[in-house]
């Protein structure tokens, strides 16, 4: 089984050079963490840069510079600072390469839900829905189950939808599976899974073909 | 021309309760730190607010949510903001959330003598709820309604008295675009400077959407997530 920064880790293989890649909160974020060897990308904050950085060291933040998650970070070399409404443009015009975001439920349809949990959690949607409804390319890094063990991996997503028919990949602690039109296809299992355990965590349609093979991270 | 008046409250002239309003920022980063404090102090109520987030408890905008000086938001991400959450789910406050993307569009529209426009974002979901729905290049759209405001509240870095504006890193953000949709637009400034100072080539927001400036005081700059990494 992954860690949160086993599914970055495997995620980042799936890096281009050259591409332009937008990271949610929490997950996705520790992508920028395991970029392979030899491959140029340039990160895109939805709060208007490309080019962002790491982290600054401490006594060099500056309240100006920060990523959407609200955290300070730094620009790197050849960076572009824009308006939200550029930062936009990128995203819904399909600039972006790569979006990766986290899910509070994914369905094998390739629906996702990430923004609302009625009477609960009322945070909002932010970028997510833009996202979503104008990448090519967007995975989903996010656990399996939820804390109470359920299924994230559904027939339905039962909370309010972020977009429709979008989610391309899914990338969890147990497994690596495409959306196809019959739903979500096993490609790889993690370290120790078995296709068993991988079945018994997802209630939406699963595709097992053949031999699936342990993923290498 | 000379749009420089003489602090926060003077800008401020001419807000009153029920007003709609646009005040620039994302988190706490690029917000009218001067004039939210006027606002508080001058006790207007009934205030729709269209901004991308609603502050923290203490600070930004939530400290207008405190004294319930708000009526409604428009905001696309209210997090971080415990009194925002319990006022939303008690009914008290009214709130509109909407596909960042589309709010930038929307103020952006609005500012620049577009209507409505067609968008992706939102489709399928509860935001397309009552839109009109039209389908271009084989994939479905929603219409999104441009936004103006009876006042919008900007923060940049430089600015001078004819209403230039330069801001600074990822403060920029709503600020420009916030800034054209204003029927009245307050920019406070951390620097104003003389004309000619700025480079016409490096300015952000010509002056002719800006019509009052003045330069803040006392910027506190809070940082919400302080996130370093350790020399090695």
């Amino acid at each position: 089984m992954l860690d949160k920064n086993g599914i970055a880790k495997r995620i980042a293989k799936e890096l281009q050079d050259g591409w332009y890649v937008n990271l949610g909160i929490g997950i996705p974020t520790l992508i920028a963490n395991y970029i392979p060897q030899g491959i140029s990308v340039e990160f895109q904050s939805e709060n208007g840069i490309l080019g962002m950085g790491p982290f600054p060291f401490e006594g060099e933040e500056d309240a100006d510079l920060i990523n959407a998650g609200k955290q300070t970070i730094t620009a790197m070399k050849g960076a572009s600072i824009f308006d939200s409404a550029t930062s936009f443009a990128m995203i819904r015009g399909q600039h972006i390469n790569l979006t990766v975001l986290g899910a509070m439920e994914v369905a094998d349809n390739g629906d996702i839900a990430n923004w609302k949990i009625p009477g609960r959690m009322v945070k909002g949607m932010g970028g997510a829905m833009d996202l979503v409804a104008s990448a090519e390319n967007i995975i989903v890094a996010m656990m399996h189950t939820n804390k109470r063990g359920q299924s994230k991996l559904l027939r339905q997503c039962t909370l309010p939808l972020t977009g429709t028919r979008c989610v391309k990949k899914v990338v969890t602690n147990l497994a690596v599976m495409d959306i196809t039109p019959n739903g979500f296809k096993l490609l790889e299992r993690a370290p120790g899974v078995s296709v068993e355990d991988i079945q018994n965590a997802t209630e939406g349609r699963l595709i097992v073909e053949g031999d699936i093979p342990e993923m290498e991270v | 021309m000379n749009k420089i008046v003489a602090n926060a409250q003077a800008a401020i002239e001419g807000i009153e309760d029920e007003m709609t309003l646009m005040l620039g920022g994302f988190g706490l980063c690029g917000i009218p730190e001067n004039c939210i404090a006027a606002l508080v102090e001058k006790n207007i109520t009934g205030l729709t607010c269209i901004s991308n987030n609603a502050g923290v408890d203490d600070f930004g905008l939530g400290l207008l949510l405190q004294k319930r000086q708000i009526k409604k938001m428009i905001s696309s991400y209210v997090g971080e903001n415990d009194e925002f959450e319990r006022q939303m789910l008690s009914g008290e406050l009214d709130v509109d959330l909407i596909p960042q993307g589309s709010l930038a569009a929307r103020c952006q529209a609005g500012g620049s003598g577009i209507p409505a426009f067609f968008t992706p974002a939102g489709y399928g979901t509860e935001v397309a709820h009552g839109k009109e729905v039209r389908w271009f290049n084989g994939k479905p759209h929603i219409l999104e309604m441009a936004l103006t405001a009876d006042f919008a509240i900007v923060k940049a870095w430089k600015g001078d008295r004819f209403g230039n504006l330069m801001y600074k890193g990822t403060a920029r953000n709503f600020n420009p675009l916030m800034a054209m949709a204003g029927k009245i637009t307050i920019a406070e400034v951390e620097e104003l400077v003389e004309p000619g100072e700025l480079d016409p080539n490096h300015i952000h927001t010509p002056g002719i959407f800006v019509q009052r400036i003045f330069q803040g005081v006392d910027y506190e700059k809070r940082i919400e997530q302080r996130t370093v990494r350790t020399r090695s």
